[in-house]
């Protein structure tokens, strides 16, 4: 091969890599540049704002609804997380490390559910927690959203299971540890890395979750900001809301770039791992 | 049973009993209601009908008009996920250039909720505030017609998850040895032909799972069509229709039916793809 053409495939993979964080960004940079726009500015049809205001961003604090779906989505999306991860833990530990007849069914029926369609039991789910209480509720959201997250938890989590020195454990219970002990003194802090990449992946699908957040709810007191932002009617009923709503997709998108960035590695190895190892 | 065999079923029992309890039992639940006429406000009218809910559902307009636009849908946003998903994935697994950067900002889409990303696509469009149209020098009303609309709606889909499956097809590349395109290299094979004859057929694995995980994703599309037109000018998709008849008509029997036949038709597709590519997707090794 010749310097030349090696030159030319160097200039070749460059702009393609430049498109590529081109395409990824712009609609990012696209809602970001809406929601700094002054009101008159907002139908200029033009990319980057002429003059930059954060009264949008104000407006929105301003008004209940939004700090209180923020607090909703924080809240149940931790709390759904949490939970996945322990839960998820518990059975990918079993899967991993202990022989039981039906662990096949266990993974075979966990990967069923993450084909599962959420639509076909919205209607029961309604039904059901209007009877017994959990319509418009903190836990109303968190029993499905973690009930479709462990799948996720247990395949990530297995697969990370797999690759733990499990001799350490050995060694720890020949020294006297109890099997909790081992694990939450020898085993856990290795498999770290692994909780946080499925909590993390389990974090962005509860933050972003929409069907059953629309469907589940119905005031402040449980509704999550994907269902604000789709319901704002802005801070005055004469003006579009469009800065509003902007600048309410800039702050639920802050979060979750600030956690892709930092845990960018673990977050590639595990979307990929419960896919691919398995 | 010996202990080791109770302390795994114990360990595993709170995370079946969670997703048994929140998918086998409302489905069973659905399966139940799409038997009966239930109206919530019409409670009292309750009664058996049996296969009446389906018969009106399959003999509806409404239904196979939202079945062509879902399957459209699908079919268009993950055609064109797969050849930019391999272009992106090539592109990651080759080049030397901003790397991480480049990883980095393609979980970006990822990380994006759904509702946020169709906005951003539906301002861009939008006549009077996006950018799109003075741009183009156009004055479509990109979102008021049908067909310009499934092009923003596919836009937004494969804007978002790309991503998802690069990195599984990156992953996949990964696990084609190297030595093998280096010693076919040598024989004269082309870098085409490397790509059909030896990367391609290593990695069916990893497109199995990427195309089947994503074809079920997009088949109950529902966020973007909801935000972008509401399933107005004839975008309506199968889980448009569900969410209406159940929410917010409040029509429990016909919107179960509905669901079920969601349902049906995911497990058509998953098999389908099972046995289409004899797909190893719980072909694990066994673990000690």
């Amino acid at each position: 091969m010749t310097s030349e053409s090696n030159a030319l495939e160097r200039i070749f993979w460059i702009f393609g890599s430049l498109i590529v964080i081109v395409y990824a960004l712009i609609p990012v940079a696209w809602i970001l540049s809406l929601s700094l726009k002054p009101p008159a500015d907002l139908n200029d049809r033009r990319f980057i704002p002429n003059s930059i205001t954060f009264e949008h961003y104000r407006a929105i604090f301003q008004d209940l609804q939004f700090p209180h779906a923020l607090w909703n989505s924080l809240g149940i999306a931790f709390l759904s997380t949490l939970l996945a991860v322990v839960l998820g833990a518990m059975a990918a530990y079993a899967i991993v490390r202990l022989d039981f007849p039906g662990k096949r069914v266990v993974l075979a029926g966990a990967l069923a559910i993450a084909m599962f369609p959420p639509i076909s039991i919205i209607g029961p789910l309604f039904e059901m927690w209007r009877a017994i209480g959990l319509f418009d509720t903190w836990p109303g959201l968190m029993l499905p959203y973690m009930t479709f997250t462990l799948p996720l938890s247990i395949w990530t989590l297995s697969a990370f299971f797999r690759d733990v020195p499990w001799d350490l454990e050995k060694a720890a219970r020949i020294d006297g540890a109890t099997r909790l002990q081992a694990f939450t003194h020898v085993i856990a802090p290795i498999a770290a890395p692994g909780a946080v990449a499925a909590g993390l992946l389990i974090f962005i699908f509860a933050w972003n979750d929409f069907l059953f957040a629309i469907s589940l709810t119905s005031t402040n007191k449980a509704r999550t900001v994907p269902v604000a932002i789709a319901f704002f009617t802005g801070s005055s009923r004469f003006e579009l809301p469009t800065g509003s709503i902007a600048a309410a997709s800039v702050v639920v998108t802050a979060p979750i770039i600030l956690l892709v960035l930092i845990f960018q590695r673990w977050l590639v190895t595990g979307l990929t791992a419960g896919a691919i190892k398995g | 049973m010996n202990r080791q065999q109770r302390l795994g079923w114990w360990l595993c029992l709170p995370a079946v009993g969670a997703m048994l309890l929140v998918t086998a039992y409302p489905l069973a639940y659905a399966f139940w209601l799409s038997l009966y006429r239930y109206d919530l406000r019409f409670p009292e009218q309750r009664a058996f009908v049996g296969g009446a809910n389906y018969a009106s559902v399959l003999t509806s307009e409404v239904w196979w008009q939202a079945l062509a636009n879902t399957v459209l849908i699908t079919a268009g946003s993950v055609m064109m996920e797969l050849m930019l998903g391999f272009a992106l994935a090539l592109l990651m697994h080759r080049t030397l250039f901003a790397r991480r950067t480049v990883r980095t900002a393609i979980l970006v889409p990822y990380g994006i909720i759904t509702v946020v990303a169709a906005l951003a696509w539906k301002f861009a469009f939008d006549p009077t505030t996006g950018f799109i149209n003075a741009l183009l020098n156009l004055d479509q009303p990109w979102l008021n017609e049908r067909w310009s609309a499934f092009c923003v709606i596919i836009a937004t889909e494969v804007w978002k998850t790309t991503p998802f499956m690069a990195l599984l097809l990156m992953a996949g590349l990964t696990l084609v040895p190297q030595d093998l395109l280096q010693a076919a290299r040598v024989d004269g094979a082309s870098r085409i032909q490397r790509f059909f004859q030896i990367t391609l057929p290593l990695m069916k694995p990893a497109v199995a799972v990427a195309l089947l995980f994503r074809t079920l994703d997009a088949f109950r599309i529902f966020d973007t069509v909801f935000v972008q037109t509401r399933g107005a000018h004839g975008t309506e998709t199968v889980s448009i229709v569900a969410y209406h008849t159940l929410i917010a008509r409040l029509n429990l029997g016909l919107g179960s039916a509905v669901s079920v036949l969601i349902f049906a038709g995911v497990s058509l597709i998953a098999i389908g793809f099972i046995k289409g590519f004899k797909a190893p997707l719980i072909h694990r090794e066994d673990s000690q």
